[in-house]
């Protein structure tokens, strides 16, 4: 952990991932290796089933790597914004689809991290109301999940991991589920709530628009197995408009060449779909 | 009047008109009331027994095994049904016994359960909880299995333990099938607690019903299956209501 330097976060070295299914031995991810640097938005797009989500639970510790590492530079905590708590959580992830407990109202969501690391009871108090205010839930707190809109779900998904102050962020997908008008919305309010913090962020989507949007540097990813197809830096300053931002035509030059990049490898996962189907 | 409000009139009308039926049939002499006394009659003796203190001898003895049993049965299979759901290897073991167990009539093993336990409270209670046990066991087995695996991952990712798993997670996730189980299982007690009683009891609302065949006394084998039915009505609904303040998180069905 201590082997990375200053301004590197997470350091991915020759990561592989090996799933053995009934139709034989898979490969997901296939050496991928990159730095993610400290306060970076980092944003991973790839065609379906290019192995995305799995690097992403790797990073989560929700699966184990086959070969390669993940080192992860903590965040000093006594430099540590938001909190003294040296129980920080390394991640916190925003799961794609429903992930909010049912069984719970929004304010316990919210809370769920605090609580499973037994934060004191006033903390927990101030963190979750101000990451309730901040994500417009309030009004909401004493609802259950099954009174909400996707966007409002999606909303509490965002602040139970934002209120458990992890050192980086992983976001899973988390605006596909949702029409346009509400992704829109929650991208702004996302920019919004990063540009506070600018804590580490990786963030992984199928949109080279959101990706464009949100994101400092965009990976690239091939079609399964999944490698490292190109890197590319977004070199729009922030804070960012969602909406300014995609009048301008280096926007639109910019998602141009992503998708060149993206194209051929689209394509191809079709193709393997489409053998896999025979 | 709308569709509900006449269902619901319908629901109330139905049973009287068959009790007003029951007793005009009785009354005109075109049934034999040595059978079938009239509802009156069974009323009035309701009211008798009630003065006696006779039915509320009866129906606490019952009510003191049917707690017992459902708790002493209850509990553990929660417990074990919830460990079972969690841990791979322990159903492996269990899983088989449960299987080879439950299909067995419960009221075929009371001759066994009698040898045992003997012809005390013990009997009964265990008759009670074997009733409320594979229900719940079942029930609690199949909603933890059921819970999305999402939900565990979101419980790992957020560092909870073994404990606040099962206190987060697969308890509140598994609820709603726990609540199905709990019913049937009820349910199943009261059918055994009724089986029980008519065998080596001198009290109990199935020990008044045996024996008020023995020495013919028909209204009071009446009384005490209508006071069975609306224990079991009475049970139901408070469930209904148990249902409604652990799940608030269910909508209305």
């Amino acid at each position: 952990m201590s082997a990375v330097s200053a301004d590197t976060k997470i350091r991915i070295s020759g990561l592989h991932k090996h799933f053995t299914t009934r139709d034989g031995p898979f490969t997901a991810v296939d050496g991928v290796s990159l730095d993610v640097r400290r306060g970076e938005f980092f944003v991973i797009v790839g065609p379906s089933g290019c192995g995305k989500t799995t690097l992403l639970r790797i990073l989560a510790g929700l699966e184990a790597p086959s070969a390669g590492k993940v080192e992860l530079a903590r965040d000093d905590p006594a430099q540590a914004a938001g909190s003294a708590n040296s129980a920080r959580p390394a991640n916190a992830m925003v799961f794609q689809g429903e992930s909010i407990f049912p069984w719970m109202t929004v304010w316990d969501n919210a809370a769920y991290g605090l609580k499973m690391r037994g934060a004191p009871a006033a903390e927990i108090h101030d963190v979750v109301g101000t990451w309730l205010g901040k994500t417009g839930l309030t009004r909401f707190a004493d609802r259950y999940p099954y009174q909400l809109s996707g966007g409002m779900k999606q909303r509490v998904s965002i602040a139970r991991a934002f209120a458990n102050n992890p050192d980086v962020l992983l976001m899973d997908e988390p605006f596909s589920a949702l029409d346009e008008q509400n992704r829109t919305l929650l991208q702004e309010e996302l920019l919004r709530i990063w540009d506070e913090q600018k804590k580490t962020v990786v963030f992984i989507t199928h949109s080279v628009d959101e990706a464009v949007t949100l994101g400092d540097r965009i990976l690239v990813m091939t079609a399964h197995p999944g490698r490292t197809k190109a890197l590319i830096d977004v070199p729009f300053a922030r804070p960012r408009g969602v909406l300014e931002l995609r009048k301008r035509p280096e926007y639109g030059e910019l998602v141009y060449s992503i998708w060149g990049h993206l194209r051929e490898e689209v394509q191809r996962a079709k193709a393997q779909e489409a053998e896999a189907g025979r | 009047m709308n569709p509900k409000a006449i269902d619901r009139l319908l629901n109330l009308a139905s049973p009287v008109l068959l009790l007003l039926l029951w007793e005009g049939c009785a009354r005109l002499g075109w049934i034999d009331t040595r059978f079938f006394p009239a509802p009156s009659a069974i009323f009035a003796k309701l009211f008798v027994l009630t003065q006696s203190g006779e039915l509320w001898k009866n129906l606490s003895a019952s009510l003191v095994r049917l707690g017992w049993g459902i708790l002493l049965g209850g509990v553990p299979a929660l417990l074990l049904g919830i460990a079972m759901g969690m841990s791979r290897l322990l159903r492996a073991i269990v899983d088989p016994l449960i299987a080879a167990t439950y299909p067995v009539p419960k009221s075929a093993i009371l001759p066994l359960i009698l040898l045992i336990f003997g012809l005390g409270e013990a009997s009964k209670i265990v008759m009670v909880a074997l009733g409320m046990f594979y229900p719940v066991v079942i029930n609690t087995l199949a909603g933890v299995l059921q819970i999305e695996k999402i939900y565990l991952d979101v419980g790992r990712n957020f560092g909870a333990g073994r404990w606040q798993v099962f206190r987060t997670i697969a308890l509140p996730g598994a609820m709603p099938s726990i609540m199905a189980g709990v019913k049937l299982g009820v349910g199943l007690a009261l059918i055994l607690i009724a089986i029980a009683e008519m065998i080596g009891a001198d009290s109990g609302l199935g020990f008044m019903i045996w024996n008020s065949w023995q020495v013919l006394t028909v209204e009071t084998m009446y009384v005490g299956l209508l006071v069975i039915a609306l224990l079991g009505f009475v049970f139901m609904l408070g469930l209904n209501e148990l249902e409604r303040w652990i799940l608030p998180w269910k909508p209305d069905r």
